[in-house]
């Protein structure tokens, strides 16, 4: 079986500049959406607790609601995966033994129903969050000059560049896809994000190696030819591959409950368009950045004939 | 050209082998025991306890499956949780006739129900995390800045007595903050004392300073001396804590140091979480201080500290204690819950040779005056005892107030398992109910499991015989990770089976590289022998190149890394590095073994490749 059967070289350069317009019209919503609506942190990056309760039948969402008005706390409720199970933030309050808020909050839960059964309960500090999302930041810091580093080293430096300017984008537009539904931003999202970010730069890796094996078997053509001619090499691979993390990711989504709902999701957009960006727009810039054949074919040595170099005999 | 030495395969053979039975652990599943450990540092667990054990199971006829002797205590095995729930009371009531004097802890456990020459070699199953087995996980803020100032105080005190037994003069000693200022009136004086403190105390800076009229001296503590009360204060922390966790009877408690000023509690399988956090969140401390008599008849308080004290009548009164502190928590060894004289619930206590020396001492010199203990609970101290010093007393004695019978118990057990050396603070809290842990690990299990299905029928299909022979590879990576995981002992959390099926996912890459290299330079016109070496060797660079990007991101991860993120990271790396193994290594010998070997290879089953 086979899907792709390219016959000839598909102009993909052609089309640079489309690709990376709309890349940037993506690109630029995502950052309206972050500064205009924010992420909608989970409570481990804003201090506050969470508590999930499983019922036995189906969940009275509007009698916990009532009944926890009543007791005078003010906390979000919602259905969490289904109707039995139901899940309670709380954002922290000053002056309050967040401690035995749990305790409490779920006596009124059994005083409303008494077949409430706490499953879980997180409670984070201010403080914690504050560094949660300062070592967030860190890590993806760290990992984009580390690949930027690597790249460098292996290929050329423009290539470090292009990739890690595609694939920080993508990172952009998870989290503004997340901004715009206003989906939680958790920690397991946290490392979503960055997985993606690993694996989309491995993506662009592909095809920057064929561009340089291609550099040195096609010695007459251009560089745009030479990019054109490598994604077409790679582009089955490319699909395929994506596919089956995405076959991966598509049954987490279906199989792994609400508890990394969040996390599959972060990790499908991110492959939608890590395959895109990797790619489709990475490779422009590495051309627009004015890669060479001659940045990676080693000049040919001279030294031999030099010493007879100008003598007259 | 495609053939390995026999090594290679013996190597590859073996490692497989070797996963095999690392892994093999986890599918034997675990059963019910109970565990007996010590809960004091005088208390031994060896043969004797064991005959005991042994006896009191009999008496109750129950038959446990399996009772194993280690370091850690004994753990017995059964067959049911109901006769482990009352093989629990019985060893229970059998080694601690006196509950409010255990010296040992009992506790409910799940041992892996693996052979023993399993453990032996150990291989034991995957160490799950609390989102997977319930349980509950604390993180605790150490405030070791209080700890500072209580040692401070107490260096302040000691100077006090120290100059005066020299018969240095000095106007007044304050602590403010973490800086002791003395106050003399003759220069002279000031540098007798100055010289003094240069030659004996060594955990003080001293400068001089002249304020107007006043000569003094400001004494700071050292920075290796705040270093060194820190770790104290941390260390004795953490016992404290270990001492709560055996009263509560945890079994495998994880009690760890996270950074300068943190503690992280985690207690598997621990059902009553509202126990736990109030034994373990009760952040207790107590001083033995003396009384402002004269504040209370109305003289100046200044200087004083003002305590709460609940009276019998249920008023509230507050009482003037000066500031020196005699005796700290740090030195009460025993406690237990008892009536006194008069049949009022009391506490009687014990002191340490140091704390009952410095009791001694102060009894003496005030007899007929008033003493406080007070209890710190939560930054805020209350007065939970004032009484008549009678007569001079030591190590021996009672505490009575305003108590009732369980409140007696209670702080019997808090002082009994050790006081904190500084406040702490619940910074962090998780509590995963065992339903969910369970679900999480089903949940988890079956997206893998799908997802795997998945790929391996698309492989197959896509790839015919390469398909199989790289879904038989990404088989391996997952033998190889598990196997990984077990003997590690990494813990194994909800993100981190994300993790697997995300890096198994992303593993298949490798193997589509290979293979889609090998169509390619089969259409190319390469001999079916040529296609497979030509193809392995060209992807090889490719892998290893994405290979490191994404190791990158997950080292990252696993640096900054905190909770959740950190338990994906361990995962996502390990299988990094399997998968270039597995995908590499073990692939290319499957298919050395198929093709490598024959004579001639006419085409080769890795889909249609003709249409060129």
């Amino acid at each position: 079986m086979e899907f792709f059967k390219i016959r000839r070289t598909i102009p993909f350069m052609r089309y640079a500049l489309i690709f990376n317009v709309i890349s940037l019209i993506t690109f630029i919503a995502a950052v309206f959406f972050l500064v205009h609506r924010g992420l909608n942190y989970s409570i481990e990056f804003t201090g506050g607790t969470l508590i999930e309760v499983g019922y036995k039948e189906p969940a009275n969402v509007e009698g916990i609601r009532r009944a926890l008005d009543g007791a005078g706390y003010k906390a979000e409720v919602q259905n969490f995966g289904s109707s039995r199970e139901v899940l309670l933030r709380l954002h922290l309050e000053k002056n309050e033994s967040t401690s035995e808020l749990a305790q409490k909050v779920l006596g009124v839960l059994k005083a409303e129903n008494a077949n409430a059964e706490l499953r879980r309960v997180e409670f984070v500090g201010p403080q914690v969050g504050r560094e949660l999302a300062e070592y967030g930041a860190l890590a993806l810091l760290v990992t984009a000059v580390g690949i930027v580093l690597y790249l460098w080293l292996r290929f050329e430096w423009r290539f470090g560049l292009a990739a890690i300017i595609a694939n920080l984008h993508d990172v952009v537009i998870i989290l503004g896809f997340f901004a715009f539904f206003q989906w939680e931003f958790s920690l397991p999202v946290l490392a979503a994000v960055l997985a993606v970010l690993g694996y989309s730069v491995n993506e662009s890796v592909v095809v920057f190696d064929r561009v340089r094996e291609n550099f040195r078997k096609m010695r007459k053509a251009s560089t745009r030819e030479v990019i054109d001619s490598s994604i077409t090499g790679v582009i089955s691979r490319t699909i395929i591959t994506h596919g089956c993390t995405q076959m991966m990711v598509t049954t987490m989504l279906m199989f792994g409950g609400q508890a990394l709902h969040y996390f599959a999701l972060a990790l499908t957009i991110g492959i939608l368009f890590g395959i895109y960006s990797s790619v489709l727009v990475a490779s422009p810039i590495v051309m627009w950045l004015g890669a060479k054949r001659e940045q990676f074919i080693k000049p040919a040595r001279k030294g031999r004939h030099d010493e007879h170099e100008g003598a007259v005999v | 050209m495609n053939r390995f030495p026999t090594w290679k395969y013996a190597v590859i053979a073996f490692v497989i082998a070797a996963a095999f039975l690392y892994t093999l652990p986890n599918f034997f599943g675990e059963s019910p025991a109970v565990q007996v450990a010590s809960a004091k540092s005088t208390v031994k667990v060896d043969s004797s306890v064991v005959a005991r054990v042994e006896q009191a199971l009999q008496a109750a006829s129950l038959r446990p499956n399996g009772l194993v002797v280690d370091d850690t205590g004994v753990r017995v095995r059964f067959g049911d949780t109901d006769s482990q729930l009352r093989a629990k009371d019985v060893i229970d009531r059998a080694l601690n006739p006196d509950a409010n004097d255990r010296g040992y802890s009992v506790a409910l456990n799940l041992l892996s129900a693996s052979p023993t020459w399993l453990t032996a070699i150990h291989a034991l199953p995957m160490y799950l995390g609390l989102d997977l087995r319930g349980g509950v996980h604390f993180l605790l803020q150490v405030d070791t800045a209080a700890a500072i100032t209580t040692r401070v105080e107490s260096l302040a005190a000691e100077l006090r007595g120290q100059l005066r037994e020299k018969n240095i003069r000095y106007g007044g000693i304050a602590r403010e903050g973490q800086t002791i200022r003395i106050r003399f009136r003759d220069p002279a004086v000031r540098e007798q004392a100055r010289a003094y403190i240069l030659n004996n105390v060594p955990d003080l800076n001293v400068a001089e300073r002249d304020d107007g009229q006043d000569l003094q001296l400001v004494c700071t503590v050292k920075p290796e001396f705040q270093k060194r009360v820190q770790e104290t204060a941390l260390q004795q922390n953490m016992l404290t804590l270990s001492k709560r966790v055996n009263e509560l009877g945890v079994a495998e408690p994880v009690i760890q140091q996270q950074g300068a000023d943190r503690i992280v509690v985690q207690l598997p399988g621990v059902q009553d979480t509202a126990r736990a956090k109030e034994i373990l969140g009760r952040t207790a401390t107590l001083e033995v201080r003396l009384v402002d008599e004269d504040a209370m008849r109305g003289g100046s308080s200044f200087g004083d500290d003002q305590f709460p004290e609940r009276r019998r009548d249920g008023t509230i009164t507050q009482i003037p204690v000066k500031k020196q502190v005699y005796v700290t928590g740090e030195h009460f060894i025993g406690a237990s819950a008892t009536f006194d004289q008069d049949q009022r619930p009391a506490v009687a206590v014990e002191l340490d040779d140091a704390g009952g020396r410095t009791m001694r001492q102060v009894t003496r010199e005030n007899v007929k005056h008033l003493m406080a203990i007070i209890l710190f609970e939560k930054g805020k101290g209350e007065a939970i005892s004032v009484a008549t010093i009678q007569s001079e007393f030591g190590s021996r004695f009672q505490i009575t107030g305003a108590f009732t019978p369980q409140e007696t118990r209670d702080l019997a057990l808090l002082i009994r398992a050790g006081a904190l050396a500084a406040p702490m603070e619940i910074i962090e809290e998780r509590t995963v109910g065992p339903s969910l842990g369970r679900d999480n690990i089903s949940k988890g299990f079956h997206a893998t499991l799908w997802g795997f299905t998945a790929i391996v029928v698309f492989m197959s299909i896509y790839y015919l015989v390469f398909g199989l022979i790289s879904s038989l590879a990404l088989a391996v990576n997952l033998l190889l990770l598990i196997a990984l995981l077990s003997l590690l002992q990494a813990t194994l959390t909800l993100p981190g089976i994300a993790a697997i099926a995300l890096t198994l996912g992303m593993a298949i890459d490798a193997n589509v590289l290979i293979n889609e290299r090998i169509r390619e330079e089969l259409r190319g016109g390469a001999t079916p022998q040529a296609a497979i070496a030509a193809g392995y060797e060209r992807a090889w660079n490719t892998i290893l190149d994405s290979n490191v990007t994404t190791l990158i991101a997950g080292l990252a991860l696993l640096i900054f890394g905190q909770g959740p993120v950190r338990g994906f990271a361990v995962v996502h790396v390990l299988g990094i590095l399997t998968s270039m193994f597995s995908a590499v290594t073990v692939s290319r010998a499957v298919v050395n073994l198929t093709y490598g070997h024959r004579r001639r290879v006419q085409r080769l089953a890795i889909g249609n490749t003709a249409w060129k």
